[in-house]
């Protein structure tokens, strides 16, 4: 059977799962919609949040920005899983105790104030929004490569599925739609990573083939790996280039930011139990570790094997690989251009290294050569790894599904956040509090239709900045959301004036910064290079410092005003301890 | 003991437990993978270089533990101070 035909047929088998259990799991009441009538199993939950957080960039992108940044990549193998920990020691219990559907409705009734409910609405809606025109795009990317359909078809067929079961199921359908996804995801990732540890160490956990030694030498993978990469001018692989302030303020930024996501934190609404939540972020960690302690040896073994490719034999003493001679996968890769090649030299061979370091460049002319002749796109490394080692083409159809499901968890969970903040914490808290359940899930799935619109209308015409407001969506949680939870739950002395006030600023900061040098809407005002940024930090890592201004301002302002009343005292004595957690919406 | 500063003493041992396990989760990524990568990694373990094995595996295998043993330690402490749900 030809490799389309079969990506077809494996991707639309994928599709009748999905809108199964929509049907099956549909949500009948507001409970349901939001929150999948808190029934949902802390193993199951683990898995639906593992499927709703690992968005097409962990899958699709992840290995190969680790491939080329080595030891740098780390920021986000310990930031987008250390907020695990945070989530469940500082966050999930305590909120599942609160009992509520969302996260503005448990600042908005902390902080005893519509005003600070909006401020983090806005917060939310603009955090999901980022986020999810990226999800879109890559729904559309992965149909377009695998499927040979146009990005417009694909995108279509990607919001016609996610409108079905979100639309439809809400919370419950996207729940038990997300565990199916994650299966098929973790499948996809981790099949074409065993076989390629196999080939190259021998290992089959690619954890342990990281640090295994390559196949009939007695040398080790890294140490060769960095070898090779010093041959051609790279820096070596296992350590770093980034600045450790950087390094620092980048990974706790991720991490934070990862703890303060709205789309994560409403998972643990859905469990049972305090205790359940306590456990359910483990599950998720556990599942979320499977791709991510992947995701380094995929990295690590593609950028081996294609250096391997191109120079068959030692550096500089064996010729490099002919132009004509490239392997099939190569041909495949370039017709989609994410592989493109450009003989600077005219010996037809291709040559591949670090042209931007000046050190290299004399070793480089000796060599005849006379600049780097191969672009890679980073995507490539997990994209074509089933066709690199030569794998059955029911790995790659696998793959092609695999992408897909990881973009459609994630696009619809962040989805179902935005039609809650619209629906719950504008319409029915602030504009018509006398709407019934009924009227309130009806208008919960019309402003998820119409985020759906919005979110394919921005991936077909991704503002020129997507790429670039990555930083944004994990800063301005980071600077705003996460602090305003965490006082809330600790301290019984942060009043409204002090959440509001310190909410604005981190946000606003943050905001300003990342504009500064990255230049959203407007040209940057300065260079984003390291003597600019303040403290040594980039835009990506600022949310960190955003995030103490929050801390401090809240503090400064609060202990200036009155003491919040009574009764929100009582409120956080009550969410500080499990027992009666099924009641606690009565407050 | 009034059920006031009973609250207050789970409370308290809660704290504890949580300054526990959040310094081994910043020994363990912050530490270790980034503030101490570069002496570490003159050890080697197996083929990793620590510093780096602490980066990309260790760090992430240590939250794994960390939130397992928190979810298990607070629920013989909800039990001790009778504030456990049903």
């Amino acid at each position: 059977m030809e490799l389309q035909t079969l990506t077809f047929i494996v991707v639309g088998f994928t599709f009748v799962i999905y809108i199964g259990i929509a049907v099956w799991s549909r949500a009948k009441s507001t409970g349901d919609f939001y929150v999948a009538g808190k029934g949902v199993h802390p193993v199951a939950n683990g898995m639906a949040t593992a499927a709703d957080w690992m968005s097409a960039a962990s899958f699709i992108s992840m290995a190969g920005l680790i491939a080329f940044l080595g030891y740098d990549g780390s920021v986000y193998l310990m930031g987008w899983t250390g907020g695990y920990v945070l989530l469940a020691l500082l966050l999930a219990p305590y909120l599942r105790k609160y009992g509520k559907f969302t996260v503005p409705s448990f600042i908005g009734d902390r902080y005893y104030s519509s005003a600070a409910r909006i401020v983090a609405v806005i917060c939310l809606i603009f955090i999901s929004f980022t986020y999810v025109a990226g999800q879109m795009r890559g729904v559309g990317i992965v149909f377009s490569r695998f499927l040979e359909v146009d990005i417009l078809t694909g995108l279509i067929i990607g919001m016609g599925i996610v409108f079905f079961y979100a639309v439809l199921g809400g919370m419950k359908g996207i729940t038990y739609t997300q565990v199916a996804q994650y299966c098929v995801l973790i499948f996809a990732y981790t099949v074409p990573a065993i076989f390629i540890s196999i080939q190259l160490t021998g290992h089959v956990l690619p954890q342990t083939g990281l640090g295994g030694q390559v196949t009939g030498e007695s040398v080790y993978l890294l140490d060769k790996l960095n070898t090779v990469i010093q041959d051609l001018g790279f820096g070596e692989y296992t350590d770093g280039s980034k600045s450790m302030i950087d390094m620092f303020a980048i990974t706790l930024a991720l991490m934070v930011g990862t703890a303060g996501l709205p789309h994560v934190i409403v998972r643990f609404f859905t469990v049972p139990k305090v205790s359940d939540a306590r456990k359910s972020a483990g599950w998720a960690l556990l599942f979320i570790a499977l791709l991510y302690t992947t995701a380094p040896a995929v990295g690590a073994m593609a950028r081996l094997n294609l250096i391997n490719t191109i120079q068959p034999g030692a550096v500089a003493t064996a010729p490099n690989l002919a132009y004509d001679e490239r392997p099939d996968w190569f041909r495949t890769w370039e017709d989609t251009g994410l592989l493109s090649f450009e003989d600077k030299n005219g010996d037809g061979r291709i040559q591949y290294y670090n042209d931007t370091n000046p050190e290299f460049t004399p070793i480089a002319e000796s060599r005849g050569w006379n600049g780097n002749e191969l672009d890679v796109d980073r995507d490539i490394m997990v994209l074509a790894n089933p066709e690199i080692a030569n794998l059955p083409d029911w790995v790659i159809a696998l793959v092609a599904a695999g992408g897909v499901a990881a973009a459609l968890s994630t696009a619809a969970g962040l989805l179902l956040v935005i039609s809650a903040a619209v629906s719950h914490d504008l319409v029915k808290s602030v504009i018509a509090p006398n709407i019934s359940d009924k009227a309130e899930l009806m208008v919960g799935r019309l402003a998820a239709a119409v985020a759906i619109l919005i979110a394919g209308y921005l991936g077909y015409n991704p503002p020129g900045f997507v790429a670039q407001v990555v930083a944004f969506a994990f800063g301005l949680a980071a600077a705003s959301l996460f602090p305003a939870i965490i006082m809330g739950i600790f301290s019984k002395r942060i009043n409204r004036e002090g959440a509001i006030a310190g909410m604005l600023t981190g946000l606003i900061f943050t905001f300003g910064y990342i504009i500064y040098f990255k230049g959203v809407f407007i040209q940057p005002l300065a260079e984003n290079t390291p003597e600019n940024w303040l403290f040594g930090i980039s835009p990506e890592g600022i949310g960190v410092v955003g995030m103490l201004i929050n801390f401090g301002v809240a503090f400064i302002v609060s202990r200036l005003t009155s003491a919040p009343p009574e009764h929100i005292q009582e409120l956080i004595e009550d969410i500080r301890v499990p027992r009666g957690a099924g009641h606690a919406h009565s407050h | 003991m009034s059920e006031q500063t009973q609250r207050n003493q789970y409370w308290q041992a809660n704290l504890k437990i949580m300054a526990v396990c959040l310094s081994v989760w910043f020994i363990a990524s912050f530490g270790l993978g980034i503030l101490f990568a570069g002496p570490l990694n003159g050890i080697q373990l197996f083929g990793f270089p620590l510093g780096f094995w602490f980066a990309q595996q260790g760090s992430i295998y240590t939250f794994l533990i960390l939130i397992f043993y928190y979810a298990w330690r607070m629920n013989r402490l909800d039990r001790e101070f009778d504030v456990h749900e049903e």
